[in-house]
C-alpha cells in the first residue's frame, strides 16, 4: 500500500498528464464518430453567445449583398405566384389530412468554419425554436447541412463540407441517385459517388436532393456537374459537383422540419424490433 | 511571484480572446489559420508550477475545442506540448537551463527561435493528425503543419515584440 502511494506521489505529474491525455483522446474519438454523444460543442451559451455578439457586428459588412440575395429570391417567388391562375388564392392545403407536411424555421449562421476536414456551422436557434437533431438546413440557393447538436438557443450544423457527411442526391434529369460526400479538398466542390454508368451524366447537369432521405424533401438544388470520372474500385461514376452555394459566405438559412419524419422513424424502429 | 501569476492569467484570457475573435477567422488560402494561443504554454515561467501548467493548458485547449467544434483535439495537442516543454528547453538551451534565467519574451536569439520552432511544430503536428484522423490524408497533414507553423511563428514573433517588457 505504502509503495502504491509512493509511486503515485512520485509520478503525479506524469499520471496527471496521462489522465488529461486520455480525456482529450476520448473526446476526440467521439467527435469523429457519427452522432457524437457527449462532446462539448459550440452550441452552448458561452461560445454561442460570443459568436452571436461577433456576428451582430460583422453582419453589417454583408448587408448589401444579403439584401440583393433576398430581392432575387423574392422575385423568384413572386414569379411563381403570378403564374398561378388566381394570385389571391394560395395553393390548396389538403384539409382532410389537415396539415402541411413541412414547416420551416428561419435561422442565421453566426459562425461558419470551412478550414478543417470536418466543418460545423453554428446557428442562432435551438430547442426553444423547435430545432432538433437531424433536421435539414438549406438556404435560397441549395443545401447547407444537417443539424447535429442543439442547446436552448443555439445549434451546430454538420456542413456538407464534412468528411462524415453523407446525403442522398440524384440527377435531376434521370433520377439516378448516389451519395453526396466531400473529399476534403476544395470548398467549392463536393463529390457524388456510386452513380450507375447507365446514367448519361454530362458536365453541366443539375444535381438535386433525392427522395430516399427523410431529412431533405426531394428536389432541393445542390449544384451542377463539373467533372465525370469512373471510380477504379467500384466501376461506378464519381461526379465532381460545383455547389450552388458559396459555403464560405452563408447568412440566413432555413431549417426544414418534416412532419413525416417522426412517423417514418417510428415505423422503422418497430420494423427493426420485430426482426 | 504574485504579479507573475496575474500576468499569466491575463495572458491566458487575452490570447484566447485574440485566437477566437481574430486568428480563427483569417482562413488564409481558404484553410490556413495561425494558432498563437500556444504562446501561453511557451511563455509560461520556466520554473513555474508544472501541474498548474498542465491543467491550464488542458483548460485552454478544451475552450478552443468548444469554439472550434473539434472534440478534444486542441486539448490533446496543448497538454502534450506542456508535458514535453522541459525536454524542449533542455534541447534548445542546454542541460542546465533551470539554473540560468531563461527569458523567452526578449530579443530573438537562435536558442529562443529553435525552442519556438520545435514547440510549434510538435503542437501543430499533433493537432492536425487528430483533427484529420485519417491516414490517407497524411500528405495534407504535413503540408498544413508546415504552413501553419510558419504562419504561427510569424504571428508569435510579432506578438512577442509588441508586448516586450520595456528596457530598464
Amino acid at each position: 500500500m505504502q509503495q502504491i502511494f509512493n509511486f503515485v506521489f512520485k509520478n503525479s505529474h506524469k499520471l496527471l498528464f496521462l489522465l488529461l491525455l486520455l480525456i482529450s483522446f476520448v473526446l476526440t474519438i467521439q467527435s469523429h464518430s457519427y452522432h457524437k454523444s457527449k462532446v462539448i460543442s459550440s452550441a452552448n451559451f458561452l461560445s454561442g453567445g460570443v459568436y452571436e455578439k461577433i456576428n451582430s457586428i460583422s453582419e453589417y459588412f454583408h448587408l448589401e449583398s444579403r439584401n440583393n440575395e433576398l430581392i432575387v429570391e423574392n422575385a423568384r417567388l413572386k414569379m411563381l405566384l403570378f403564374n398561378q391562375k388566381d394570385t389571391t388564392k394560395l395553393p390548396d392545403i389538403d384539409t382532410i389530412k389537415g396539415v402541411k407536411k413541412i414547416n420551416i424555421i428561419v435561422s442565421k449562421v453566426i459562425h461558419n468554419a470551412y478550414s478543417s476536414p470536418e466543418n460545423y456551422l453554428t446557428i442562432n436557434s435551438g430547442v426553444t425554436q423547435g430545432v432538433k437533431t437531424d433536421m435539414g438546413v438549406v438556404n435560397d440557393l441549395g443545401i447547407v447541412g444537417i443539424v447535429e447538436k442543439t442547446s436552448a438557443n443555439f445549434a451546430t450544423v454538420q456542413s456538407v463540407l464534412n468528411l462524415n457527411s453523407q446525403i442522398n442526391a440524384k440527377l435531376k434529369k434521370s433520377n439516378h441517385f448516389g451519395t453526396l460526400t466531400w473529399n476534403g479538398k476544395n470548398t467549392g466542390y463536393v463529390q457524388l459517388i456510386d452513380i450507375p454508368r447507365l446514367s448519361a451524366a454530362r458536365k453541366g447537369d443539375t444535381i438535386v436532393t433525392g427522395g430516399q432521405s427523410d431529412i431533405f424533401p426531394e428536389n432541393i438544388g445542390i449544384g451542377t456537374i463539373y467533372k465525370v470520372y469512373i471510380d477504379n474500385e467500384t466501376n461506378y461514376y464519381t461526379l465532381d459537383i460545383r455547389l450552388f452555394n458559396d459555403m464560405t459566405n452563408i447568412g440566413h438559412v432555413y431549417i426544414i422540419k418534416s412532419k413525416d419524419r417522426e412517423e417514418i422513424l417510428k415505423l422503422e424502429n418497430e420494423t427493426k424490433k420485430n426482426e | 511571484m504574485n504579479s507573475a501569476v496575474l500576468i499569466n492569467i491575463a495572458r491566458f484570457f487575452l490570447l484566447l480572446a485574440a485566437q477566437v475573435l481574430i486568428f480563427n477567422n483569417i482562413n488564409f488560402f481558404g484553410y490556413l489559420n495561425p494558432f498563437p494561443y500556444v504562446l501561453f504554454i511557451i511563455l509560461y515561467p520556466v520554473n513555474g508550477n508544472k501541474p498548474a501548467l498542465l491543467l491550464a493548458s488542458f483548460l485552454l485547449g478544451i475552450i478552443m475545442d468548444m469554439f472550434c467544434n473539434s472534440g478534444g483535439v486542441h486539448a490533446a495537442a496543448s497538454i502534450t506540448l506542456a508535458y514535453l516543454r522541459p525536454t524542449f528547453f533542455r534541447f534548445s538551451f542546454g542541460v542546465s537551463y533551470e539554473y540560468q534565467t531563461v527569458k523567452l519574451n526578449d530579443k530573438l536569439t537562435p536558442e529562443r527561435f529553435s525552442f519556438l520552432l520545435i514547440s510549434t511544430v510538435t503542437h501543430h503536428f499533433i493537432l492536425f493528425i487528430l483533427e484529420t484522423f485519417r491516414l490517407n490524408f497524411f500528405f495534407n497533414i504535413l503540408i498544413q503543419t508546415i504552413f501553419s507553423t510558419i504562419f504561427t511563428i510569424i504571428v508569435s514573433i510579432i506578438i512577442i515584440y509588441l508586448f516586450k517588457p520595456s528596457k530598464r
